[in-house]
């Protein structure tokens, strides 16, 4: 039997498991065991599966044994972001209105997963309907950051950055709308990776804003979000705005790369996030890249243009939410009016709400031409002018947040509109559909991790994750 | 003094095999939710994925109507909440319709007119309600996803009959395209009309009501009657027009209040983030338009100048691609295509259903029956004998006419003895005729038609009768 597992990581695990040191069995039960010790504290899980994963389980290693599989993933546990369906299991959104659905099919992205031997451990607690940033306005838990359980795990993955930073899985299934993958990983010191809008479907995801989200993946380190990566991304008839991307580069040699890095923005962030971002530069230095200075599109233009697009199209996606079909619904209602009314008002969260108010409004009569067009063509401006920027170099170094994971007790004097300045740097890979990856770089104060982002131009997933790899490799410490 | 403007919007069902955003069938008529999945019936987290078929017949029908094709096409989220919109939100078209600018040749009254065509665009059907008496309301979502097009015209309608005219001819040539089955009783075509009245000569609009639940095309005469009557009389009383929904009450033939017009709500349109642009190359056009059979209004044209057939006729004979196929297959090589004609109109028409066209003779036949009757071979009573028996037998018009003696009697010789027999049977008939009793001409006339079996040339016996009598 195991007693402590050193590395948690998607190619440690799958090592053990194919040199039969451990079987997918014992390490699902591994699993169980350190949630039951953990969970409490961080709140990472919302649902767990312990039969099903165990069966699941069962299977991989028949599969292994008879031969009929060696997928790197085969065995290996993981979690799911509650709001990715998986047949038969709750995905509630971190909400009220979704509190007891059970979903009758399993989203594209983590059946492909499933179906190459990765075991579900469970649904991971997530910010209501992704609408958040540190994991606190889900209707069904608070989320606590594994290094300091005073701080927040970050949002709206906080669930699944917590369970992978507490060595619970190897990797965990996240969406990032605006950092919602990265700034969690950064936060827990995971490596988060937000994929190219289309690349991965989105088939099973419940919609925030559609022409933002994106499934990524939290992992223990770049090769474990890597190899999920691969299995799951790819075209899917189900969702017509998936594409095909590679899925493997050549080797990267850093020393050719031209990498860029706006120093404008540095003056915005803590000494902590600066420090990181230093580390990182020299690390790509160290290996023969070069760095050189680039103007990025004003985060001012980024947050205001990602705020209207996002709350209008969440204002449409969630509109299905109205108690006739499924969802929360009012014991007793004497109209079909009072019934809409009262599902929302008492299904939907502040935030949620909010929200839905902000989207519906930049959408109706006069202010669509001052609001929501205003914000298309800023997207436009915006994703043009990434694309310029990586015809003169290849990658981009970003902060990701301001400072590290914040404590509850100073989260909650900001005021919803100062919290929402704090995606500045995430938005714009959202807007522009670019992949970024979100990279543990040291720590700073207190012990607590730092993360930098490096952003690549769209389609170039592949070429991100073999830099990453480089990257993490040569901060052997 | 007054003059009414008139538009109507026609909803069509197309008649794919499935829904137009999943694989549901669209099949008209099965159990309730039956025919549902997580995309039609809008569950958390599903997508929808364009059925390829609803594109290509929306550019059919736009070009049998007429219209421009968009060179790119793109869906729009119409928001609204209702128990039967899984979503709250419709997947159709608002600001790049797939097909603009066309139009419908009208006939009204003799005068020729235009009602032009403002755009056409795809859309998803919604669910169906079922409200019981204080029992609370069923839905029944089978239905939610058909894809429908949405066919608008420019209010070029004055009266009820230009009304009622657009919409026959919209929905023949839409029948010929195949496209949908077209029945305002299985709900496969339904229209809203809006009608508003104005001062004749006046270039302002007047205040525009809508009026939903119209179950035919005489229903929607009637209802525009009455509506374009009340309009006027609120106008004339001062009151004013009040832009509204109202209903069609078919046990009354009036309008009524149903809500306030649904336009001012407002739907939110955003471009629909699901589903990427459509972009429409000019070759798929060609090959589409290369599917079209030849339009009513060309083959009317034809009828009339090349086979004399009158317009009116060739309205009937046009009004289903069968009957039209059929009609030329007869009348094409046929050196009396009027009468062709004429014989499918009186006699094969009256026997078979207009919604399935199953005639009991077949075209060749019935172009042998025209020959034989224009020849002269057979007489018109003897046409209807013959098509009597045509249906059961398997042989040709030719042969049944040889085995039945149906040929007529064109012999003058054996005309005249049949005559003379007449004449020798009953001198009293003839005296009167040349005492000047000229009505008796027809009982003689007559007799000799009976002594022949009815095959005597009836033109030629008047004429050796004639002669006859003046010797």
């Amino acid at each position: 039997m195991i007693k402590t597992i050193d590395r948690f990581s998607v190619g440690a695990l799958s090592e053990l498991l194919i040199k039969k040191e451990i079987s997918a069995v014992e390490l699902t039960e591994y699993c169980f065991e350190k949630i039951a010790s953990r969970n409490s504290d961080i709140g990472a899980f919302i649902t767990l599966d312990e039969e099903g994963a165990l069966a699941a389980a069962r299977e991989a290693d028949r599969k292994r044994a008879s031969g009929e599989s060696a997928s790197g993933l085969l065995g290996i546990p993981f979690a799911v972001k509650d709001n990715l369906c998986v047949l038969g299991m709750r995905t509630t959104c971190g909400s009220h209105m979704l509190e007891n659905y059970v979903s009758p099919y399993t989203a594209t992205a983590v059946g492909r997963l499933i179906d190459s031997g990765a075991v579900v451990i469970g649904k991971t607690n997530m910010d209501e309907f992704g609408m958040g940033n540190a994991t606190n306005t889900s209707a069904l838990g608070l989320t606590r950051n594994p290094h300091d359980t005073r701080c927040t795990a970050g949002g709206s993955s906080g669930g699944s950055a917590a369970a992978v930073a507490a060595g619970l899985v190897p990797f965990a299934l996240g969406s990032d709308t605006g950092g919602s993958v990265r700034q969690p990983a950064a936060f827990c010191g995971a490596v988060g990776f937000k994929p190219s809008y289309g690349a991965v479907s989105r088939y099973g995801l419940l919609a925030y804003a559609s022409s933002l989200d994106t499934v990524g993946v939290i992992g223990a380190d770049v090769e474990s979000c890597a190899a999920t990566y691969r299995e799951m991304s790819g075209y899917d008839a189900l969702d017509r705005t998936s594409k095909d991307y590679d899925k493997n580069s050549l080797p990267i040699d850093v020393s050719k790369l031209k990498i860029g890095v706006p120093y404008a923005l540095l003056d915005g962030v803590s000494k902590d996030v600066k420090g990181a971002v230093n580390d990182i530069i020299d690390r790509a230095r160290s290996l023969g890249a070069s760095i050189v200075p680039v103007e990025l599109p004003s985060l001012d233009a980024c947050l205001g243009s990602y705020y209207v697009i996002a709350s209008s199209e969440a204002s449409s996606n969630l509109g299905r939410y109205d108690g006739v079909r499924y969802g929360y619904r009012p014991e007793s209602y004497d109209s079909v009016e009072e019934l809409f009314v009262r599902s929302r008002t008492e299904g939907f969260g502040e935030e949620v709400k909010r929200r839905i108010l902000l989207g519906t409004y930049c959408l109706t009569g006069e202010a669509r031409d001052g609001y929501y067009k205003h914000a298309l063509a800023a997207r436009k401006y915006i994703t043009e002018k990434m694309c310029e920027i990586f015809s003169s170099v290849d990658f981009v170094f970003m902060p990701v947040s301001t400072d590290i994971a914040p404590k509850f007790e100073d989260l909650i004097k900001k005021t919803p509109t100062e919290r929402y300045l704090d995606d500045c740097y995430c938005v714009i890979s959202n807007l522009s559909g670019i992949p970024s990856l979100s990279l543990p770089v040291g720590r700073g104060r207190g012990g607590m991790p730092v993360g930098v982002q490096i952003m690549a131009d769209k389609g170039f997933d592949a070429r991100l994750l073999a830099l990453g790899s480089a990257l993490e490799r040569g901060s052997e410490t | 003094m007054y003059e009414a403007v008139i538009g109507i919007e026609v909803h069509v069902e197309l008649a794919t095999k499935t829904k137009i955003f999943c694989d549901c069938r669209a099949a008209f008529g099965a159990p309730p939710n039956t025919n549902v999945c997580p995309v039609c019936m809008g569950l958390p987290g599903v997508l929808p994925s364009l059925n390829e078929r609803a594109v290509h017949m929306a550019i059919k029908a736009g070009l049998a109507l007429d219209c421009r094709i968009a060179d790119v096409t793109r869906f729009d989220r119409k928001n609204y909440f209702y128990p039967d919109l899984p979503k709250a939100y419709q997947i159709s078209q608002n600001e790049l319709p797939i097909c603009y600018g066309g139009g419908v040749d009208i006939t009204v009254g003799g005068e020729k007119k235009r009602v032009r065509i403002k755009r056409i665009h795809l859309e998803e059907d919604a669910g169906k309600l079922l409200h019981r008496e204080g029992a609370g309301t069923l839905i029944d979502y089978n239905r939610c996803g058909v894809p429908l097009i949405e066919i608008v015209s420019e209010p070029d309608m004055r009266n009820s009959a230009e009304a009622k005219a657009y919409l026959t001819e919209l929905r023949t040539t839409l029948l010929y395209t195949e496209i949908s089955d077209c029945r305002m009783d299985e709900g496969s075509l339904r229209c809203d009309l809006n009608v508003s009245v104005r001062k004749k000569g006046s270039a302002e609009m007047g205040v525009r009501t809508e009026i939903k639940n119209v179950n035919s095309f005489a229903f929607a005469a009637k209802a525009i009657d009455y509506e374009i009557e009340r309009q006027i009389e609120l106008i004339e009383s001062g009151e004013g027009v009040r832009p509204e929904t109202r209903r069609f009450e078919e046990s009354s033939g009036t309008t009524l209040l149903m809500g306030k017009k649904e336009s001012e709500a407002d739907y939110r349109f955003f471009p629909e983030p699901d589903i990427p642009p459509i972009y429409i190359e000019g070759n798929t056009v060609e090959k589409i338009k290369k599917e079209l059979p030849s339009m009513p209004a060309e083959r009317r044209k034809r009828y009339v100048g090349k086979y004399g057939v009158s317009e009116d006729d060739a309205r009937i004979l046009t009004s289903s691609l069968h009957i039209a196929q059929y009609f030329e297959r007869a009348a094409e090589g046929s050196e009396y295509p009027s009468t062709v004609a004429n014989i499918l109109l009186c006699d094969v028409l009256a026997t078979t259903s207009p919604d399935k066209f199953e005639p009991f003779i077949s075209a060749e036949h019935l172009c042998e029956t025209a020959e034989l009757y224009g020849s002269g071979v057979i007489s018109s009573s003897s046409v209807k004998k013959l098509l009597k028996l045509i249906g059961d037998s398997d042989l040709t018009p030719r042969q049944i006419v040889e085995r039945e003696g149906l040929a007529q009697i064109n012999d003058t010789e054996l005309l005249e003895a049949i005559l003379q027999d007449v004449f020798a049977e009953d001198h009293k008939l003839v005296a009167d005729y040349k005492n000047g009793k000229t009505a008796v001409r027809k009982a003689i006339i007559g007799r000799a038609m009976a002594k022949s079996q009815g095959r005597a040339n009836p033109v030629l016996l008047q004429k050796i009768f004639d002669r006859l009598m003046q010797g």
